[in-house]
């Protein structure tokens, strides 16, 4: 008789890509939570509207490229894709942002490129930075957190949120306002301590921002749960978040008004931990061995840090992930890992002869 | 505590190990028939030793090992060889190849083991040399000849000997088993090995720590001795060699090496036993421990098969529910190959057969696109980069994947395992290891015909110049030879004989037969053409029973060729007798003037040999009618000579009546031979070679009756009518402005320098001859303008008027008109030479040779005319 004929080996460990997918995606809940605690329901609507278009662009692709959609589908890659960007983008920011950007990220950086695996860019920071250059207005109105708002006003209600979204009705601008990363860049007269002092946003908050040292102990906390469950090495976070912390130590200069911000406010602002945990860990458009993710990362730190202080962006998660994003390739050629048996690591351009 | 050290990636699949451990060692009855490929191991197949129709008794050696690194093979039990065939192996390939087949009697009868209590007072070469005989190999997964790993070379001193009882593949017990029931054996033959490798300082056995029993049943055996039982954490795969190394001693295999480099040697514990029992009981490797495991299975044991027992009859032994069984691995889950058929017998390397049901071993899901998640780099023992590997085996970039170090991936299987899209990463990595593997060859072969090209585009230059030496040597001999002449000539002394013509002539036929073979080389040549051709035709036959198909009917018509060969090498060794020497001369005379002698020689001596075979009187006939031939030849060659007047005409003529010589004898000795063979070589040939003879003595006769002077005006008249066509044929085609103008220059241009040749001879015999008046200004000119075929064809046709009024004239008259030219040339020569002189002329010296001889000339005229 005859039997199947396969070669070895012969058993795999269970699971496929969509269970990793879907483990970054759980990762994202206490960062959304706090979002949306602090921010009120604009964040959640974002990721749910960016899911949905993430999905629809993703299969309208795969049909047109003939691929078969169920089975794609099924790698949540897209949903991941849709549920970075909602977070990513401000909260009750017209409907269209959100299609738009999710629809770039899917459409051009993510099948234009072939598909998944095969993008050199991560999908959503280009569908971010896109929307941030096409849309700078829309793109740079947050919402105050709620430790912001005046007595006896309550948090934005999600059907006057969703009207704002849909229709541009109703005046929203009672609950907008600048992010401390805003506040901190065109701070040019103040010590540190007394910008601490008067801005209420600062003032709200213990360490780095009202709200958003929530937000960014909760991706923290997302992160290290993927950590454990080892989706990723921790080499590119640390990296990244140790150069910021060490690039912003040097700079801090005692809190003086060109102080670039003490190491608390630079890792605790902004996208640091949803980049640091989230983005930067992409692992398509990053550096593939140990040793090159920790110059993967590193990189990226430095170009948060110097676009945050010297340059014209208040955050720079998305720039910077992009910029490595290129250097990634240039990285791995000269990062092997040393093999077994091998006196040192070689190049991956070697030749022979 | 000993240290450990711990190896990067790894995974940890599930041991699935309990299910075969439940039942103690089992046995099997006997199967009706055993197959016994001939190469279980690796290194080169063993060569049967019996045949079909044999009766073998258990353990008794059916095939022998071929070469350094192979195994003899032994029939596990008693019976009768019914084939030595193809059959499906045991191998990932599913091929077949050669085995010995054997059906079994049933009475299981066994030949004397030679047993040896004292075993280690031998000395160590008969130890290794009974292990080699014993046809042990690893017993662990490739299946090296044990004898040759525990022959290290002398400059690699081993220090660490390691014993293998990891077995970190799932399902696997083999090993466990035997560790746990023959603990004993596996430290004697653990000291049996050391022993071999000169005690090495280190001895010891690395067990996975998932193995308690065995481990206490090891170290208990292991008391009182220097070897050490080392426990470490289970992980997969720390039982493979280079892994095992590394966490044992921390030390790592150089890539591209051998444990021995570093001073180590590795063998399985199921090795050492066998060595053991190979060494103390005589007994060869026939039999051996295998995990029969899988759920498709009723009973999931441990059994001791015979070697050769087909796995159809182990797996029905054990209850195999073949419906529920999807594949049937050879091997743990991680490394080992799908059988197609379960035919194949177990082997030397057989350590588990996997029966699995589908929802045991799944089979993988479609794989997705790589996200480059890392995952596998994570897992991989070897610390690459699958994942990038992955994409370069895909994309076929071989550089690439070799700067990746694809060579040093030991296919483990781990990071397939790890892969979230399930990428079977591995097979990726054997095709692209093949590929690359078949790529080096054909790099080898190219570069190697390059080479060869290279040297015979060389080889070819070198034979080109020394052809070109040789020839300007003649020329120069030649022409020493002719100024000889004309000294002798000018001297009044008619030419004795051209010795040195003729010393040349004796010269190359001395070499070539310096060159011919004495009888006894002929005679040892003769054997070792019958030696190769024997050598051949096993090899023939080798490849025949190897071959399938149409090659094998190829190869059949080779043999019968190679056969055919044999059998008339083998005669004429056979008849052979010194050669005479006559014969072997006449075969040299035949190449005197080759370039290179190798080739003429070598077939002269084939057409001696070929003489030898034949009757006498045959041979006569053969040798007359060669002769004639050749004297057709030579008789043809000595008419151009004459024709041309060239000076080998002497030794020609002497070649042509030894030839004649030759055949008068020849004949007279076939006459007196044979009175009933036809008397003479058939007539007609004989007839046109007489006829040949005849022609060209009557040409010589003809040629001989002139005087060179008389012949030399015949050519420069003939040179002269066709000179005249031909600028015809010129001015024709400069008119026409036809392509052929410059061909036709080139031509004329030619026709015109071999005039001069001929002037220059006749000036030589007779300087007043009266077509050499004026010539040379003529021939000057005629080199120097470009009216040039006029300007000859004039002075052509002046030399024509004055030779037929020189005719007329009376001698003193010509003479008188000679001096008068010749006063005139004198004086153009001067003025040339006083012209060349200011100029500083490279043709200086020709001009005032010139000169001189027309003085000499003028001189020899004017002594004439005064003698008139």
């Amino acid at each position: 008789m005859a039997f199947m004929k396969m070669t070895s080996p012969h058993t795999t460990r269970a699971g496929d890509t969509g269970d990793v997918m879907k483990q970054v995606i759980l990762a994202c809940v206490p960062g959304l939570i706090t979002l949306s605690y602090f921010f009120g329901p604009g964040t959640l609507i974002n990721v749910v509207m960016a899911s949905i278009t993430a999905i629809a662009c993703e299969a309208a692709v795969l049909k047109l490229r003939n691929r078969p959609v169920g089975f794609f589908l099924k790698d949540y890659s897209a949903v991941v894709t849709g549920v970075l960007l909602g977070l990513a983008l401000p909260p009750y920011c017209p409907w269209w942002i959100v299609v738009v950007g999710t629809a770039s990220a899917i459409i051009l950086a993510k099948h234009l490129y072939g598909g998944m695996g095969y993008n050199p860019f991560n999908p959503a920071m280009v569908g971010y930075v896109i929307l941030l250059i096409s849309f700078p207005v829309e793109m740079t109105q947050w919402a105050i957190p709620r430790t912001m708002l005046e007595d006896g006003q309550g948090p934005l209600g999600p059907w006057i949120a969703l009207q704002h979204i849909f229709t541009g009705a109703g005046s929203i601008d009672a609950f907008t306002g600048a992010t401390p990363l805003d506040v901190f860049k065109h701070n040019n007269s103040q010590l540190v301590e007394h910008l601490y002092n008067s801005e209420p946003i600062f003032a709200t908050g213990r360490w780095a921002g009202a709200g958003w040292e929530w937000v960014n102990l909760a991706f923290l906390l997302g992160g290290v749960y993927l950590l454990y469950r080892k989706i990723f090495t921790w080499h590119t976070p640390v990296s990244m978040l140790a150069t910021i912390f060490i690039l912003s130590l040097a700079f801090y200069d005692g809190g003086s008004s060109h102080s670039g911000g003490s190491p608390y406010f630079h890792l605790l602002s902004g996208a640091t931990m949803l980049g640091a945990f989230f983005i930067a860990t992409d692992p398509v458009s990053s550096a593939v061995s140990t040793k090159g993710r920790l110059f993967y990362g590193a990189g990226i730190g430095i170009l948060v840090y110097v676009i945050r202080v010297w340059g014209n962006y208040p955050d720079a998660v998305a720039f910077a992930v992009l910029l490595m994003n290129f250097a990634a390739p240039f990285i791995d050629y000269y990062t092997l890992p040393r093999t077994y048996g091998h006196d040192k690591a070689r190049r991956a351009t070697e030749k022979k002869d | 505590m000993t240290k450990i050290w711990s190896i990067p990636g790894g995974i940890h699949p599930e041991e699935n190990k309990s299910q075969s451990l439940q039942l103690p060692l089992g046995e099997i009855s006997l199967p009706d028939e055993l197959i016994f490929p001939l190469s279980q191991h690796i290194g080169a197949p063993a060569k049967p030793v019996v045949a079909v129709g044999d009766r073998v008794l258990g353990g008794q050696k059916i095939a022998e090992a071929k070469g350094m690194i192979s195994a003899p093979v032994h029939a596990s039990t008693s019976g009768t060889v019914t084939a030595i065939e193809d059959r499906t192996l045991p191998h990932p390939s599913g091929l077949s190849g050669p085995c010995i087949v054997i059906a079994a009697d049933g009475k299981d009868e066994f030949a004397d083991f030679e047993t040896c209590e004292d075993y280690l007072s031998l000395d160590r070469d008969t130890l290794v040399q009974k292990i080699r005989n014993a046809g042990i190999t690893g017993m662990g997964g490739a299946g090296f000849p044990t004898a040759v790993k525990l022959s290290p070379r002398a400059n690699q001193p081993i220090d660490t000997l390691i014993l293998n009882g990891t077995e970190c593949e799932p399902y696997i017990t083999a090993d466990d088993i035997l560790m746990q029931t023959r603990p004993e054996d596996i430290i004697r033959g653990t000291q049996l090995l050391a022993h071999l490798l000169g005690n090495p300082e280190r001895v010891v056995i690395g067990i996975e720590d998932n193995k308690p029993k065995a481990i206490a049943a090891v170290t208990q055996a292991a008391q009182g001795t220097n070897i050490e039982v080392v426990s470490f954490p289970t992980k997969y795969p720390s039982g493979g060699e280079k892994q095992l190394i590394q966490i044992l001693t921390g030390k790592e295999v150089p890539s591209g090496g051998l444990p021995s480099d570093i001073g180590i040697v590795l063998q399985n514990v199921g090795t050492a036993v066998a060595a053991y029992e190979a060494v103390r009981f005589g007994k060869p490797l026939i039999e051996r421990i295998t995990t029969v495991v899988g759920q498709a299975l009723e009973t999931q044991r441990n059994i001791l098969v015979r070697l050769g027992t087909p796995i159809h009859h182990v797996l029905a032994e054990h209850g195999f529910v073949e419906k529920k069984a999807m594949r049937l691995i050879v091997g743990g889950p991680m490394m080992g190959y799908a059988l197609e058929q379960d035919d194949v017998p177990v082997v030397k390397t057989t350590n588990c057969i996997l029966a699995p049901t589908k929802k045991e071993l799944p089979p993988p899901p479609p794989a997705q696109a790589c996200i480059r998640c890392g995952m596998c780099a994570e897992a991989c023992p070897a610390s690459l980069l699958p994942q990038q590997m992955y994409w370069y085996a895909a994309a076929e970039e071989y550089d690439r994947l070799e700067a990746q170090n694809i060579k040093d991936c030991i296919e483990c299987g781990a990071c397939s395992f790890v892969c979230p899209s399930n990428i079977p990463l591995v097979q990726y990595y054997r095709a692209a290891k093949g590929t690359m593997r078949q790529m080096a060859i054909d790099k080898e072969k190219s570069d190697r015909s390059r080479k060869r090209f290279e040297f015979r585009q060389e080889r070819i230059a070198k034979a080109e110049a020394e052809k070109e030496a040789k020839r300007l040597a003649r020329k120069k001999a030649a022409e020493l030879a002719k100024q000889k002449q004309e000294a002798e000539k000018a001297a009044g002394v008619k030419p004795a004989s051209h010795a040195d013509k003729v010393d040349i002539v004796a010269t190359a036929m001395a070499s070539a037969k310096a060159k011919q073979a004495t009888p006894e080389e002929q005679k040892s040549k003769l054997q070792r053409a019958v030696t190769s051709a024997e050598g051949r035709l096993e090899k023939l036959q080798q490849r025949h029973a190897e071959a399938e198909g149409d090659m094998k009917d190829r190869l059949a018509a080779q043999i019968k060729q190679a056969e055919l060969k044999l059998q008339e090498t083998q005669n004429k060794l056979a008849d052979f007798k010194p050669v005479p020497t006559e014969i072997v001369a006449e075969a040299t005379d035949r190449a005197p003037a080759a370039t290179d002698p190798n080739d003429p020689v070598a077939a002269a001596i084939a057409r001696a040999q070929a003489k030898m075979t034949m009757a006498p009187d045959e041979k006569l006939k053969a040798n007359i009618e060669s002769l004639n031939g050749r004297l057709a030849k030579a008789e043809e060659k000595l008419a151009t000579a004459q024709a041309e007047n060239s000076d080998k005409v002497e030794a020609l003529q002497t070649g042509v009546d030894k030839l004649k010589e030759k055949i008068a004898t020849a004949e007279k000795e076939l006459a007196e031979l044979a009175p009933s063979a036809p008397a003479a070589p058939a007539p007609e040939e004989q007839d046109a070679a007489a006829a040949a003879i005849e022609r060209a003595k009557a040409k010589a006769a003809q040629q001989a009756s002139m005087s060179p002077e008389d012949k030399l005006r015949d050519q420069l008249n003939s040179m002269a009518g066709r000179l005249e066509k031909a600028q015809a044929k010129l001015e024709k085609a400069k008119a026409d402005n036809a392509d052929t103008v410059d061909a036709l220059q080139l031509g004329l241009d030619k026709m015109l320098s071999k005039r001069d040749k001929l002037r220059d001879e006749l000036r030589a015999i007779n300087p007043k001859a009266p077509e050499l008046d004026d010539q040379p200004t003529a021939s000057s000119k005629a080199e120097e303008t470009p009216e040039q075929p006029d300007a000859a064809t004039a002075a052509i046709e002046k030399a024509k008027a004055k030779a037929e009024a020189l005719a007329n004239m009376s001698p003193e008259d010509k003479l008188r008109d000679q001096i008068a030219s010749l006063e005139t040339r004198l004086e153009k020569a001067r003025q040339r030479l006083a012209k060349a002189e200011a100029e500083d002329d490279p043709n200086l010296d020709a001009f005032k040779t010139g000169v001189e001889k027309t003085e000499a000339k003028l001189e020899q005229a004017k002594q004439e005319l005064s003698n008139a």
